[in-house]
């Protein structure tokens, strides 16, 4: 536990993954079919899975709401680029845990799931280990779920608001038309989903003091864990970008309003409207 | 032989779903296939001719589960581990997404979730595709152990004609589950006109719109042709309008007659909410957009000049 840490002091664990930027744009996205990996484009750095750094404002608005919250921001990877990871310690978070191991190249989300379970038991306990509601690479949805289930936690998801009133949560959790209201123990596990609202920007404050942090480092051997033991359960055979072959009609007028009325007579003459 | 768990779900009037119809198609194409199907409840009269081998009813979880699903996940451990199935179907919905995930980590089994494709006439395993990237690429991957949990995509398979006599029987695992979280309560969000999801026109808005005034317009044009509202992640996480209309990966999935983008990129991730319309028309200021990519009409033009004279045009249409 660090300084200022007491008994009262709710623990909160955000798991965050590092992802190729989402927002490059489709023609610089290119994929090597001989390794079966993305190329990272030029020039374009790594970020945090925007939705874990979803995840990481719902700790923080935790802390501004005036609970005594100490946050622990975690990822296991390998080839960690510090300026993405350290993103969350700007916002606020209070510490970055690493488990970095050249192991985990190309791990599967079971791999994953165990990994972080240990690390979570070792570094632990936590009252909250919050994730986002999915990850922008593999958009699979499930480590927070499948970690519930190996942390025996109870679990909600798709989380927009959450408080903390003694020892449990009350949560509202986003369904198709409106929200369920639920209340849940500490600990729980919890996916946050975007309608949180906006991840902060850091302020020069938070940046400052995140470039003097450290991020502390767990290998796999530190976990108890060897690296033979961590068989991936997919094995990935191919990973392509499938072709389109649309090809749009553009509706072309004398100036812009005529296209404009043009358009509605081109969808009434397809029978669309 | 193939032994295939399919989980269903109903709609809103108890039958069985269409998602869940096109994943028995989906499950009837695998090699050899003997599909079970369980259903929470007793079947409905349609699914005693579903093209299946077996109905298997589960007794019904309260609706305190609902959202939670601790009961349903420790029914449906408890049936796969009685009936050891090689492969196990969920549709890709809030319930399939979290059972089937849970299910899969609680029985240390591979998950493969959001696929729109199931085969395993390749070898001994099943084989999958799963759209990621926010779908600007394809997944293939292999499952050799068993069983394969998987999550299938709405609309990634149609659902068949043939039918079938199935036996029906009833499962109760008699586990009591103590549930530690519970649902306390239901909040109906408010919403004019036709359900997003409903609707057979939407007009949606993106980034390109600016700010939450335009948005006005687009209600207009949505009243005009009666269809819905939707928007791009990043009008919503902007503010300009609620996240209940986000349309995309995170956001809902439609499929209307037409689908009317303004001001939005194209991003993959909105893509995968929209791409089953059966004609997407683009509004977009730069010709570059990749929303011209998926689009079948589309004018390269500033959204305010044009969206009046459509708007007028459609009125005169529809009068």
């Amino acid at each position: 536990m660090g300084i200022g840490i007491t008994e009262l002091t709710v623990r909160i664990v955000v798991l965050a993954k590092q992802v190729p930027d989402p927002e490059t744009p489709p023609s610089q996205f290119k994929i090597d079919e001989s390794t079966n990996t993305v190329i990272p484009p030029n020039g374009v750095p790594p970020v945090v899975n925007g939705f874990d750094l979803t995840a990481v404002e719902a700790a923080l608005l935790l802390r501004d709401s005036g609970a005594d919250v100490e946050i622990t921001v975690m990822s296991v990877g390998s080839d960690f680029v510090m300026d993405a990871m350290k993103k969350p310690l700007a916002m606020g978070a209070d510490r970055l845990v690493l488990v970095d191991d050249s192991g985990l190249d190309n791990i599967d989300s079971a791999v994953t799931v165990r990994v972080l379970a240990a690390a979570i038991e070792k570094d632990g306990p936590y009252d909250l280990i919050l994730g986002g509601r999915q990850a922008s690479d593999w958009d699979q949805a499930h480590v927070t779920l499948g970690l519930s289930e190996v942390l025996g936690l109870p679990l909600v998801s798709l989380v927009q608001k959450l408080e903390l009133n003694g020892d449990s949560v009350s949560l509202q959790r986003v369904i198709p038309d409106g929200y369920q209201t639920i209340t849940a123990p500490l600990p729980s596990v919890l996916t946050i989903t975007n309608e949180l609202g906006e991840p902060r920007y850091p302020n020069l404050r938070g940046i400052m003091q995140a470039s003097r942090k450290k991020p502390e480092i767990f290998s796999l051997a530190d976990l108890g864990i060897s690296s033979d033991d961590l068989v991936p359960k997919l094995e990935l055979k191919k990973l392509y970008i499938p072709e389109s072959n649309k090809q749009v009609e553009l509706i072309e007028g004398e100036d812009e309003a005529d296209s404009g009325k043009k358009l509605a007579l081109r969808l009434r003459e397809e029978k669309l409207i | 032989m193939t032994s295939i768990l399919l989980v269903a779900e109903r709609d809103e009037q108890g039958e069985i779903n269409q998602s869940t119809l096109q994943a028995i198609a989906a499950a009837n194409g695998l090699l050899d296939a003997v599909v079970t199907v369980a259903i929470s409840g007793e079947a409905p009269a349609s699914a005693s001719a579903l093209a299946v081998e077996k109905i298997v009813t589960l007794a019904v979880v309260s609706i305190a589960d609902e959202g939670i699903y601790d009961q349903a996940t420790a029914e449906i451990s408890a049936l796969v581990e009685s009936t050891s199935p090689e492969v196990v179907i969920f549709s890709k919905s809030d319930f399939g997404s979290i059972v089937g995930a849970r299910l899969a980590f609680r029985s240390d089994s591979a998950f493969a979730a959001d696929c729109i494709e199931i085969s395993n006439d390749g070898g001994d395993g099943v084989s999958v595709t799963r759209p990621v990237y926010g779908g600007s690429a394809l997944a293939e991957f292999e499952i050799a152990s068993k069983p394969a949990i998987v999550t299938l995509r709405a609309g990634s398979y149609e659902a068949g004609n043939e039918t079938g006599s199935p036996s029906i029987e009833a499962f109760d695992s008699g586990a009591s589950v103590e549930q530690a979280a519970s649902v306390t309560g239901t909040v109906a969000e408010a919403r004019d006109g036709v359900r997003l999801e409903d609707a057979n026109f939407v007009v949606s808005g993106g980034r390109g719109l600016g700010g939450p005034e335009p948005f006005s317009v687009l209600t207009d044009l949505a009243n005009a042709l009666g269809g819905a509202v939707g928007a791009s992640r990043a009008a919503c996480d902007a503010g300009w309008i609620d996240h209940s209309h986000q349309v995309g990966l995170t956001g809902k999935s439609v499929s209307p007659d037409v689908y009317i983008a303004v001001g939005i990129s194209g991003a993959s991730q909105h893509m995968a909410g929209c791409s089953s319309s059966r004609a997407i028309v683009a509004i977009n200021k730069d010709a570059d957009s990749n929303i011209f990519k998926e689009a079948r009409f589309g004018i390269v033009g500033d959204w305010e000049k044009v969206l009046p004279s459509f708007l007028a045009t459609v009125r005169e249409l529809k009068a």
